[in-house]
């Protein structure tokens, strides 16, 4: 079988996999997301926490809530790195720097999970599994809240509140994360990745060889760092390492939890409004996008080895043999479209337009599927861009799921749109114009450019993954880099729960022949265009002095 | 039963025209009418005026950087790029001045209606013959007034004493004189009109400077426009894209520095130096890619849907109502005069069993000679057409006593050589039936449920003879629906639109006339209450509901209706209630104005469309222009083939700025709007506006640069 014919199989025996998880899934969380009984295990939290499980929050209560949260978690982080020397588990590690620990801790708390570390040389037990680890759940459970929230506003008619943020962290943490990721954790260790607390020792390789080594609790975080759109390995070299991804198959299974949950949130968004086809439409435009970046990126790596290249085993630069260009690149592209982060391949060695393609996935603002919670947000608000648009060339004041969208609705969807482009480029432009950001680039010319500029994307889209090139363990990038990530996610949290709060107020209007239909392809078609064209002007000049630069001859 | 229609002179939209509009019918854009606007295009180049618009504002702050950079470093290139962009401030603002000088010349008209009067002011309510004259600017709301024939109208008011014609051609454009009187529907008149015979007292009703022709004068001329929540929507889209765009340009000055040292071989250009791009390419780039064709359309194209209202004699009184007019999901429609033609006609006659149909015939036809009622004179009408008896004039029959309608007796006949001959309402016939010793057959009873079981509305003919009455038989009457009003319910249902028909007929009229019609409901035996408990309930619902109306008594519900149109000849009451005043008073006017508010959206949204849309051509002339020095593979962006970099930059900005010009027709006139589905719609709007829109420009740079690459310093 040829590598093109063989990724193809890969990445097709995935998409019928993730079309086959959908619906369950969907519906699983509809049912978790809307269901009025507590569990034991959750009134003995609320209990504890002192929280009213059934009181609701309107807009405002909410997004102080998941900023309240947030912010704990972050200094709890901070604190934990800090003092790390000092508690058990430590496994004799220093404690870490304050400009890479607020960096770390805002990195972990936005789920973009950038590391400007080495997880064996920098971080013990105590922090990856009782600090890092438990972030990886609770932030991907505040993005799905976030986003439930923002349905919320669409499914209910003239109400007040959006549900309590309480309630949808913990079930989102407790029902949905924990579970699969309990699961996967299994699978993984069957597939060779390991689970230990134990210290520094010599350890026998996949290939048989004798080896020192850290070891961690790899399996465990491996599953939800790929469940919850994480991306932050144990180790270095993130799932390029055999310990945490050893085999082709479990490369497969970590591509599936990266994606599953974004694109069957679709689902439970068509289930809460009311009409499953709304959820198709949304989940056709990530499908359709994902497809796409996954064709391209292939045809980027597999066309430009030439057959010198290949023969010499250059193109596998950055690779591991174990995984191959194709499946490599789907990975890449899986990571970089689910704002992800993590890697089992090195995206600096991809070719400049392979590379430009999954700096271009980052761009677009994850939303093919996009992060947990965060993709479908983020979709839904590029779907009340192109309602405007399109409402007013039907003839009508534009409505999505016969609400509204007004002055007010459209100033928080543009101003969403805003966020990320501003921080991008203002953040790139600020590296590229100071001698201590450029001093980050590994190489020259276009390609140095497109280092800095993946690592201002990654970071404001909370992706977290890196050209590997970058040297980034600086107290300018630190800083510069947690402001993005931290403004990247936190502004556009804000400004969706309020556009949930102003959604949720509005009595819907009935459907009628003169109402935009918005399950059909049609329209499923024209959010992806919008969301194209829109990321394509705004970074055209950024993608041409830098991929385009290099990759057109 | 029957109304006289005094006022109200019906007309088809097809000829509506107003005095003093020049060339107004098309829409199309005279270049006479460019060089008019001219003057007002250049002074809204002040940027105090500017401020209003920030996409332009950006374009002329833009303008005015190139100028000092061309100022301190001439070339031919430079002047020519500052020559257009100031072209393109300029073009904007004339789309704006045409807009606007259109309903100017109305506006003059309306001046002339209002020159100073003199109002002769009753001193106090219990004396009407003595007054004190004083300058209409100076009546206050209460005052009376009193204007007798060949007088103008002072000011806004109601008739409360007496009864006039008035000729309000001034306002309508209508040559016909019109009734105003005390009372009832008809006592609004309006201040600038003239009364042509008799005497009247009028109450004032407005402040002074607020008259209908002030605030028409106001609409027309677009003075204090205030921003529709829709038009401030799309402003903020526009403002986001202008601060991406804006964000995209500015940021990429590093990048392209650090490009630049990064390629020391490169010679500095036009383009490109040292210090980055150049200002003059860097303000290109932005010019082109914030949305200037629709930031420069925008308030014409909202002036220009007020317009095509005035044009069809409707005066909205806020932006807001034309927008919801566009939005309307229900339409509640009067039967009587916009579904039907207003008044009944003779259908059939029905006779009593053992009557013969020619005596029914003449029976009725005699009876009715004299009655000059719309229904009356069908009943002459249908006798001689069906049973071609000769139409006699009354006079005719000197010894025919008449006997009218009254409200008491309910009934109207003749009495004529020892014949009497009644018809009416089928209790009151059959009372007076049997009053005089007849029997009235079991079967007349069945042949009147059965007419008003079809919707119609039965007359019963009975005649006395020789002391002894009896039941000759039942005319049909029915209500003739309009011709083409199915065709425009079925438009309205493509459209989403839900037509409601309001009647005060009961229950089973209503539903043959709704059913004839092709409405989709309808609300029988409707009270001023029923019908505001209607629009309350549809608008429960999320709905939108339009509809007309002009008696005191539907001012209420035109208050709540999101689009309350009122008719001219209705009271002041109405007038302010509603949110629109149809000057013809033709109910079924609504249906274009729906279609006018639907017009004005689409024409923004196919705009907006095609301006982004445009931005990617603008893109592939612009970035080769300025990096393809560097970096030789971005050469292949420039799919057009453009002829160097200045020719390519400087055809963006000229295209940029011409496709200004190019639309202001079609904002004026707004895009071509055909009622059918939102999917179709959209279909076809995303095909020529967003297809379109990236095509285009492609051609037109491209037809621009094979122009201008000849000039000097052009590669």
């Amino acid at each position: 079988m040829g590598s093109a014919a063989a990724g193809a199989l890969f990445a097709g025996s995935l998409i019928v996999a993730l079309a086959l998880a959908y619906r369950p899934l969907g519906d699983y969380m509809h049912r978790v997301y809307t269901s009025p009984r507590h569990t034991r295990v959750e009134r003995a939290i609320y209990r504890l926490a002192g929280i009213s499980p059934d009181a609701e929050q309107r807009w405002g209560a909410y997004a102080r809530a998941v900023l309240a949260f947030s912010a704990l978690s972050i200094l709890f982080l901070y604190g934990l790195q800090r003092l790390q020397d000092r508690l058990p588990l430590s496994l004799g590690m220093r404690p870490v720097e304050p400009a890479l620990a607020w960096n770390t801790a805002v990195s972990f708390v936005t789920n973009t999970n950038w590391q400007a570390y080495s997880g064996e040389s920098t971080m013990g037990h105590l922090v990856q599994t009782g600090g890092l680890a438990v972030q990886n759940f609770v932030s991907a459970a505040v993005g799905m809240a976030v986003a439930i929230a923002l349905v919320r506003g669409f499914a209910r008619r003239k109400a007040e509140t959006l549900g309590n943020f309480w309630v949808d962290l913990v079930r989102g943490t407790l029902r949905v994360l924990l579970p699969i990721a309990f699961a996967a954790a299994i699978l993984l260790v069957a597939g060779g990745a390991i689970q230990t607390f134990a210290e520094h020792g010599t350890w026998t390789t996949l290939t048989g060889g004798e080896q020192a080594f850290t070891p961690a609790a790899a399996a465990s975080q491996e599953a939800i760092k790929d469940l919850g759109t994480n991306g932050g390995g144990v180790f270095n070299v993130n799932s390029a390492h055999p310990f945490e991804n050893p085999t082709a198959w479990t490369n497969w299974i970590e591509i599936f939890l990266l994606t599953v949950i974004a694109f069957a949130l679709p689902r439970t968004f068509g289930r809460m409004v009311g009409d499953d086809r709304q959820g198709y439409a949304i989940v056709a435009v990530m499908a359709t996008i994902f497809t796409a970046s996954l064709v391209l990126t292939n045809w980027a790596e597999l066309s430009a080895g030439g057959t010198v290249p290949q023969a010499i085993g250059a193109a596998m630069e950055g690779r591991e043999t174990r995984f191959g260009v194709s499946n490599s690149a789907v990975f890449a592209s899986a990571t970089t479209l689910t704002s992800t982060g993590a890697v089992d391949s090195f995206h600096d060695s991809y070719t400049a337009l392979g590379g430009g393609m999954l700096i271009f996935n980052m761009l677009l603002g994850e939303v093919a599927p996009g992060g947990v919670g965060a993709g479908l947000y983020g979709m839904l608000v590029l779907a009340v861009i192109t309602v405007f648009a399109a409402g007013l060339m039907v003839g009508r004041t534009p409505e999505y799921l016969g609400k509204r969208v007004g002055p007010r609705e459209i100033k928080l969807a543009s101003l969403y749109f805003l966020v990320t482009p501003v921080l991008v480029l203002t953040g790139t432009a600020l590296a590229m114009a100071t001698e201590t950001g450029r001093g980050a680039m590994l190489n020259g010319g276009p390609h140095g450019f497109s280092e800095i500029l993946y690592a201002y994307a990654s970071a404001s889209n909370n992706n977290g993954s890196a050209f590997a090139g970058v040297s980034v363990n600086t107290p300018f990038h630190n800083t510069t880099l947690g402001l993005c990530m931290a403004l990247g996610r936190f502004l556009p949290i804000v400004l969706v729960l309020a556009l949930a709060g102003s959604l949720v107020r509005q009595a819907p209007a009935p459907v009628t022949a003169g109402t935009l239909p918005t399950h059909r392809p049609q329209f499923a078609a024209m959010v992806a265009g919008v969301t194209l064209v829109l990321v394509a002007l705004t970074y055209l000049p950024a993608l041409a002095l830098g991929p385009l630069a290099e990759g057109i001859r | 039963m029957s109304v006289q229609t005094l006022g109200a002179p019906r007309r088809t939209p097809g000829n509506a025209r107003r005095p003093g509009g020049p060339g107004r019918a098309g829409g199309l854009l005279d270049p006479r009418q460019l060089a008019r606007s001219l003057p007002d295009a250049l002074r809204k180049l002040d940027p105090r005026k500017l401020w209003r618009n920030p996409v332009m504002l950006i374009v002329e702050i833009g303008a005015v950087f190139t100028t000092v950079l061309a100022v301190l470093d001439p070339s031919f290139f430079a002047w020519a790029l500052v020559a257009w962009l100031w072209l393109t401030v300029i073009f904007a603002n004339l789309a704006e001045a045409v807009a606007e000088g259109r309903g100017r010349a109305q506006a003059a008209t309306l001046r002339a209606a209002r020159r100073d009067t003199v109002a002769r002011r009753l001193r106090d309510r219990a004396a009407r013959d003595r007054w004190d004259t004083v300058a209409a600017t100076e009546l206050r709301p209460g005052d009376l007034v009193v204007v007798e024939a060949g007088e103008v109208i002072p000011g806004d008011g109601d008739v409360v004493e007496g009864i006039a014609s008035v000729d309000e051609s001034a306002i309508t454009g209508e040559s016909a004189p019109v009734i105003r009187e005390s009372g009832g529907d008809r006592s609004a008149v309006t201040g600038g009109t003239r009364v042509l015979s008799d005497r009247i007292v009028v109450e004032i009703t407005q402040r002074p400077g607020e008259s209908f022709v002030d605030r028409m004068i106001a609409l027309v001329e677009g003075a204090n426009r205030q921003k529709t929540p829709n038009e401030i929507a799309l402003n903020v889209l526009l403002a986001a894209l202008t601060i991406v765009f804006l964000v995209a340009t500015v940021t990429m000055q590093p990048m392209a520095i650090f490009a630049k040292a990064a390629n020391p071989g490169v010679p500095d250009s036009l383009a490109l130096d040292a210090h980055g791009v150049t200002g003059l390419v860097l303000v290109a780039l932005i010019v082109c890619l914030i949305p200037t064709t629709i930031g420069a359309l925008l308030s014409a194209i909202g002036i220009a849907g007020m317009d095509r209202l005035v044009q069809r004699n409707v005066l909205a009184m806020s932006g807001r109502a034309v927008e919801a007019a566009g939005d309307v999901s229900t339409l509640l429609l009067d039967k009587t005069g916009t579904i039907t033609l207003g008044n009944r006609q003779a259908a059939e006659f029905l006779p009593a069993p053992g009557v013969p149909a020619a005596e029914l015939a003449a029976a009725a036809q005699l009876s009715s000679l004299a009655d000059e009622t719309p229904e009356g004179r069908s009943i002459v009408v249908f006798a001689k057409r069906e049973h071609g008896l000769r139409e006699r004039p009354p006079g005719e029959l000197a010894d025919a006593a008449w006997v009218p309608f009254t409200a008491r007796t309910r009934m109207s006949g003749v009495d004529l050589d020892g014949r009497e001959i009644r018809k009416g309402a089928a209790a009151a016939i059959l009372g007076w039936v049997r009053e005089h010793g007849g029997h009235p057959a079991e079967e007349v009873g069945g042949l009147v449920d059965g007419v008003s079981a079809g919707g119609g509305t039965p007359l019963v003919v009975a005649e006395r003879v020789n002391g002894r009455a009896r039941v000759l038989g039942v005319i049909h009457l029915k209500d003739v629906v309009k011709e083409g009003m199915r065709e425009r319910f079925d438009e309205m249902r493509r459209m989403g639109i839900r037509t409601v028909m309001i009647t005060g007929d009961n229950p089973l009229t209503a539903r043959a006339i709704a059913e004839e019609a092709g409405v989709d409901d309808f609300l029988a035996e409707a009270t001023p209450e029923d019908k505001l408990a209607l629009i309350r309930k549809e608008q429960e619902g999320g709905r939108l509901v339009a509809m007309t109306g002009d008696g005191t008594n539907d001012a209420p519900a035109l208050a709540q209706a999101d689009v309350g149109v009122a008719m001219n000849t209705g009271t002041s009451a109405a007038k302010e209630a509603g949110n629109m005043v149809d000057l013809d008073s033709d109910p079924t006017k609504l249906i274009e104005i729906v279609e006018i508010g639907k017009q004005l959206l689409i024409t923004r949204g196919a705009l907006t469309t095609f301006s982004i849309a445009n931005d990617i051509a603008k893109y592939f002339a612009i970035i080769p222009a300025m990096f393809a020095a560097l970096y030789p593979g971005l050469d292949t962006l420039n799919v057009m083939r453009l002829a160097g970099p200045q020719s390519a930059i400087l055809s963006a900005v000229i295209f940029n700025a011409i496709v200004i010009v190019a639309l202001i027709p079609l904002a004026l006139r707004g895009v071509r709007y055909r009622p059918s589905g939102a999917s179709r719609l959209l279909s076809r709007n995303l095909l020529v506006y967003g297809l379109g829109g990236v095509v285009a420009p492609f051609l037109g740079i491209k037809l621009i640069d094979l122009l201008i690459q000849f000039l000097p310093g052009m590669s």
